[in-house]
């Protein structure tokens, strides 16, 4: 059945194939959602909640949330902006986001969608500084979960895309964290090519491959060049924070 | 019982990062005892372990504000070394060799216009209120444009290079990641004759003061002391590549074309209680005779020539002010800076005419190696980088030897002679006096956040003690 539905999305009409989520749809529409732990290929976990819009009232994630007909789906609003920058702030917090020295900035998911958001500077929460061993034990592959937002991507990429299932989570609540399914990285048989290792899957810079930071000049990094959201129909940034 | 009083200048001012000076005087007056005391600390070499190598010249460069692009090409002459490159290509050393003269030009302007023009123009006594860059700017406000212009020059060239004027990431291990385009060439050379212009207007006016207040000069601050840099094979100053040369004061070989990847059989470093910044020396000679002087002064001390012919004719005239024999002079730390500046200049123009600077040829590889020394000439002196990296590509040992570093000893030493020259017998200590030793300490040019691989800005104090170590006076100056 391609039936065809119509929603508004900040007061934009949408039209689309049923059965899409809001986040497709809107993809699809030229209408930029900020988003961290969706990848394209990789099945939605709404888990980040950076996606996160207002429907009738109700936050809803909309990487999971079916689009349907006749929605008024809040976006791009004061409201929803600030509860982003207070998620993704978090992000921060929890882990050691050292931009300046990071071989991910400038094509970091998590640095881009903190511009889009308007966050320049440290913000108001306490760091908790994790101190978490990095896992250099592969030949190409480095594993730095001082960075990792556990945004899942790289254990559905292993699980779905590579058939491996070499990372899981670990822990719960705050102590929760992504880990190697084995002793670490060397003792698994990943490698370079596998989807999970993409730097593309990563939306951060935990998992890198070795030998090849800094290689992109500063102005020509993926974000350098196109700033998260600048491509969509509405061509507007985040704006300053509130 | 007799008693001293102790002096404390803190801040010392219009210098890179924290430090003070105290004065330790007996009960008539009479100076005993002079330090110049680094404050800070930061760790740089701990906590750069477990990095990955090819984090390393990002991450170090962050030792310094003023002066990143030294420590970002020691650290990647040593990573070059770990990915076992001996040889850059062409297009990668003219890169980072244009990035270092920027680097170099921005760096002397800045201390020369900005920090110590004050002294020399209007007076090592004068008004305070004046004997600043803002003095500068109202009273000679064609010098304040050229200070500005040149140092802008100089960080655009890093930007160029680098990527950002501050904290770039041009070099990365084996060579660079970018070459310059024909647009940014055409942006630096428009400016080049006025660049040219300038740089020797800036050196007659370091060179004129040396010349016109040459007793003054020669009677502040100025001892023996032997003299340390890298030189090019040939003798030719070369502040990018090239071996250890050391000089004594008389101007005898103590070492030379020394393989700085061996620096460890020839220098040493002791430590103090009393500062954070450590004391080199010369292995073979001791740490009470092995110290020695680095930066502008060294360089032109222990190299036989510049190989760009205007900075070739000031070295020679420079020269010739001592016959040929070193010169030890802190106040002419100035005049050789200048002359660098001029050199710099030239080998900028030279390199953006050569069309190797638009190649596609980047980086080299080679065989991995474990252990790696990168030495560069920065603004300040000899700077060197020591790394050892496993096999699972992590740092394990990281040893830094910062310019301001070698030039400890000499400083203190210039502390102590212009303390006993104007403070000593002296019934009142004015801020005048006190800024006769911020001078000595300024014409080194200390960038003592990165002689202690420190945070901060660098504020000095002077601190006065009397004969029972008790302080009794202090006196900050404003930046």
């Amino acid at each position: 059945m391609n039936a065809t539905i119509k929603f508004r999305i900040d007061g934009t009409q949408v039209v689309t194939k049923a059965g899409l989520t809001i986040m497709k749809a809107a993809d699809n529409a030229g209408i930029y959602i900020p988003r961290l732990c969706d990848e394209k290929g990789l099945e939605p976990q709404g888990s980040c909640r950076i996606c996160i819009v207002k429907i009738g009232g109700q936050i809803v994630a909309s990487c999971t949330q079916p689009a349907e007909d006749g929605l008024e789906v809040e976006n791009d609003t004061p409201e929803i902006r600030n509860y982003r920058r207070d998620l993704v702030k978090m992000l921060y917090h929890e882990g050691n986001h050292l931009c300046p020295i990071c071989e991910a900035s400038g094509r970091c998911e998590l640095q881009a969608v903190s511009y889009y958001l308007g966050i320049f500077q440290p913000t108001k929460y306490p760091y908790l500084q994790p101190d978490r061993p990095v896992d250099a034990s592969h030949r190409d592959i480095l594993l730095n979960t001082n960075r990792c937002i556990r945004c899942g991507r790289c254990i559905r990429a292993s699980k779905t895309l590579d058939g491996k299932n070499l990372f899981g989570y670990i822990g719960r609540g705050i102590h929760k964290q992504v880990g190697v399914n084995g002793e670490n990285l060397a003792n698994t048989d990943a490698k370079v090519g596998d989807a999970a290792m993409a730097l593309e899957t990563c939306p951060v810079g935990c998992i890198i491959q070795k030998r090849q930071g800094f290689f992109a000049p500063i102005g020509k990094r993926r974000f350098d060049l196109k700033p998260l959201g600048t491509n969509s129909v509405k061509q507007q940034k985040g704006g300053s924070e509130q | 019982m007799s008693k001293t009083r102790v002096i404390e200048v803190e801040p010392v001012t219009r210098v890179e990062g924290h430090g003070k000076i105290s004065i330790h005087l007996d009960e008539d007056n009479n100076v005993q005892e002079s330090r110049l005391h680094i404050v800070e600390f930061r760790g740089f070499e701990r906590f750069i372990q477990n990095r990955p190598y090819w984090e390393v010249p990002v991450i170090v460069q962050r030792l310094c504000g003023i002066c990143p692009v030294s420590h970002h090409l020691a650290a990647s002459k040593a990573m070059d070394l770990i990915v076992g490159v001996k040889k850059l290509t062409p297009t990668a050393e003219k890169m980072r060799r244009l990035m270092h003269y920027g680097q170099i030009m921005q760096s002397h302007v800045l201390h020369f216009f900005h920090l110590c023009s004050p002294d020399l123009l209007f007076g090592f006594d004068a008004d305070p209120r004046k004997r600043n860059v803002m003095g500068i700017i109202d009273e000679k406000p064609e010098l304040a444009v050229q200070a500005v212009m040149m140092r802008k020059f100089g960080q655009e060239i890093i930007k160029a290079t680098a990527g950002k004027k501050i904290h770039g990431t041009g070099a990365i291990p084996g060579g660079v990641n970018k070459n310059l385009s024909i647009g940014e060439r055409d942006f630096f050379l428009k400016d080049m004759e006025q660049m040219k212009t300038w740089s020797l207007s800036a050196l007659d006016l370091a060179k004129n003061f040396t010349r016109d207040n040459f007793e003054k000069v020669g009677g502040f601050a100025n001892f023996n002391s032997s003299h340390l840099s890298m030189v090019r094979e040939d003798g030719a100053l070369d502040l990018y590549h090239g071996n250890l040369r050391a000089i004594d004061a008389s101007g005898n070989i103590i070492f030379n074309q020394i393989d700085y990847q061996r620096y460890y059989d020839h220098l040493m470093e002791e430590v103090r209680s009393w500062s954070y910044m450590k004391f080199p020396f010369i292995k073979k000679r001791g740490h009470l005779d092995g110290w020695y002087r680095v930066g502008p002064l060294s360089r032109l001390n222990t190299c036989g020539f510049i190989d760009t012919p205007k900075a070739d004719k000031a070295l020679q005239e420079f020269k010739g002010v001592t016959g040929g024999k070193p010169n030890h002079m802190s106040l002419a730390y100035h005049w050789a800076r200048m002359i660098e500046v001029v050199h710099c200049v030239e080998k900028i123009e030279d390199l953006l005419n050569d069309p190797d600077l638009q190649g596609d040829d980047l980086v080299a590889h080679g065989e991995r190696q474990e252990e790696g020394v990168g030495v560069i000439e920065a603004p300040r002196g000899t700077l060197i980088h020591h790394y050892k990296v496993d096999e699972s590509d992590q740092v394990t040992f990281c040893n830094l030897i910062v310019s301001t570093t070698h030039n400890n000893e000499a400083m203190n030493l210039a502390v102590s002679k212009v303390a006993k020259k104007y403070l000593s017998g002296q019934p009142k200590i004015t801020e005048a006096m006190l800024n006769h030793l911020e001078v000595a300490v300024r014409a080194y040019d200390p960038c003592l956040s990165c002689a202690t691989h420190a945070l901060g800005q660098m504020p000095l104090t002077v601190e006065l003690y009397d004969a029972n170590n008790n302080k009794i006076d202090g006196m900050s100056t404003a930046l």
